[in-house]
C-alpha cells in the first residue's frame, strides 16, 4: 500500500522558506500572489496490514514535529493492473 | 571529587571535540566520549553535553534523527532522574526534538545561514548552568547555524518567562527567534538547550572567555554538591 504524507507548517507560524520562494516567484513577474507555504511530501510503500493508527504514530513520533507542524495521511489507491 | 561528564557524537555531530576540550580545561578532567550507537552512559555521570553539528546531514529535520538514535534513550532517561543536560546548537535542536525542552528551532527568518560572535544577555543567575554569571550580565559568544529561529506558542513563552527558564536573549535580533530566546532550561532546571557556542568562546585566542562561566557555573554546583 501506498502511502502519502502531506506534512506542513501549522497556521500563524512564520514560514521564511515560503516568504523568499513567494518574493522569488514576484521578481520572476509572476503576480497575483497572496502567499507561499513550503510543506514536505513523504512517500511511504507499507505492507496491507498496516492500521492508521499504526501511520498515525510515525507521524506524530517522527515524521513531523507536533510544536509546528500538522499532518495529512492520504492513502493513494492501487493502480489498475496494466492492459 | 572528580567531574565525570560525557559528550555524546552522532554522525555529522563537529562541534565535540571543541565540547571535550572546554570541559577538560574548566574541570580539569577530560570527559568521556560516547556513540550515537552505544545504548548506556558512563555511571555517575555530573554533564551530558550534546554537541553542535549537522546529526544525520540534517535530514527530516534539525536534530530529528539524533534525537530517535539508540543512545538517546539513555540521555532521556538520565535527564528524567536529574542528571544535567547541556545541548549546544544542533544539540538544542536534538533536545527540542527529544521532547525535553519545548518548542522547535525553525529555519532563520534571514534564511542565511549566521556565522558571528553575538552579545547575549544572561537573564538568570539561578540555574546550575549560569550561577556564575550575573543576571542582566552581557557575554560575548559566537553563533554559527541555519536552523536557530525558536519557536514556541505564546502560552509557553510566557510560561518560560514566568518561571525564569529563559537563560539567555539576543541583545540584538539575530535569526528571528520569538522574544530574542537563545536558551531555555526545562521545567526541573537541570537541563539547557542554547543555539550561541560557549565552548567555543573559552581561551583568548577564541576572541572571548565569556563562554568559560557556563561550564564553571556546572563544574561548581556539582563538585560542590
Amino acid at each position: 500500500m501506498k502511502v502519502r504524507i502531506h506534512v506542513s507548517l501549522k497556521p500563524g507560524v512564520l514560514d521564511p522558506q515560503g516568504r523568499a520562494v513567494h518574493h522569488a516567484l514576484e521578481g520572476l513577474g509572476f503576480d497575483g500572489i497572496r502567499d507561499v507555504r513550503m510543506g514536505r511530501l513523504i512517500e511511504l510503500d507499507v505492507t496491507d496490514d498496516t492500521s492508521d493508527a499504526q501511520l498515525d504514530e510515525m507521524c506524530r513520533k517522527l515524521l513531523a514535529n507536533m510544536v509546528i507542524e500538522n499532518y495529512r495521511i492520504e492513502k493513494v489507491e492501487a493502480k489498475e493492473p496494466a492492459q | 571529587m572528580s567531574f565525570r561528564s560525557a559528550v555524546i557524537t552522532f554522525p555529522g555531530s563537529n562541534c565535540d571535540r571543541d565540547m571535550a576540550v572546554a570541559l577538560e580545561l574548566v574541570s580539569g578532567v577530560a570527559p568521556h566520549r560516547v556513540w550515537h550507537r552505544d545504548t548506556d552512559l558512563p555511571e555517575r555521570l555530573d554533564l551530558i553535553a550534546l554537541p553542535g553539528g549537522f546529526s544525520y546531514g540534517d535530514y527530516l529535520r534539525s536534530g530529528a534523527m539524533a534525537a530517535r538514535s539508540p543512545i538517546m534513550q539513555a540521555v532521556i532517561s538520565a535527564a528524567e532522574r536529574g542528571v544535567p543536560v547541556l545541548g549546544v546548537c544542533n544539540g538544542f535542536q536534538v533536545l527540542t526534538e527529544a521532547g525535553l525542552l519545548p518548542g522547535a528551532l525553525m529555519r532563520n527568518a534571514v534564511q542565511t545561514f549566521i556565522c558571528r560572535e553575538v552579545s547575549l544577555k544572561v537573564e538568570t543567575s539561578q540555574s546550575l548552568f549560569t550561577s556564575a554569571y550575573e543576571a542582566g550580565q552581557t557575554i560575548r559568544v559566537p553563533v554559527a547555524h541555519h536552523d536557530g529561529n525558536y519557536f514556541a506558542d505564546d502560552e509557553t513563552l510566557d510560561r518560560l518567562e514566568g518561571e525564569g527558564r529563559v537563560a539567555f536573549r539576543y541583545v540584538q535580533t539575530c535569526n528571528g527567534s520569538r522574544r530574542d530566546i537563545a536558551g531555555v532550561l526545562n521545567e526541573g532546571g537541570n537541563i539547557l538547550g542554547m543555539m550561541p557556542h560557549p565552548e567555543r568562546a573559552v581561551e583568548p585566542e577564541h576572541g572571548s572567555t565569556d563562554g568559560r562561566g557556563l561550564f564553571e557555573s556546572a563544574v561548581r554546583a556539582l563538585v560542590s554538591a
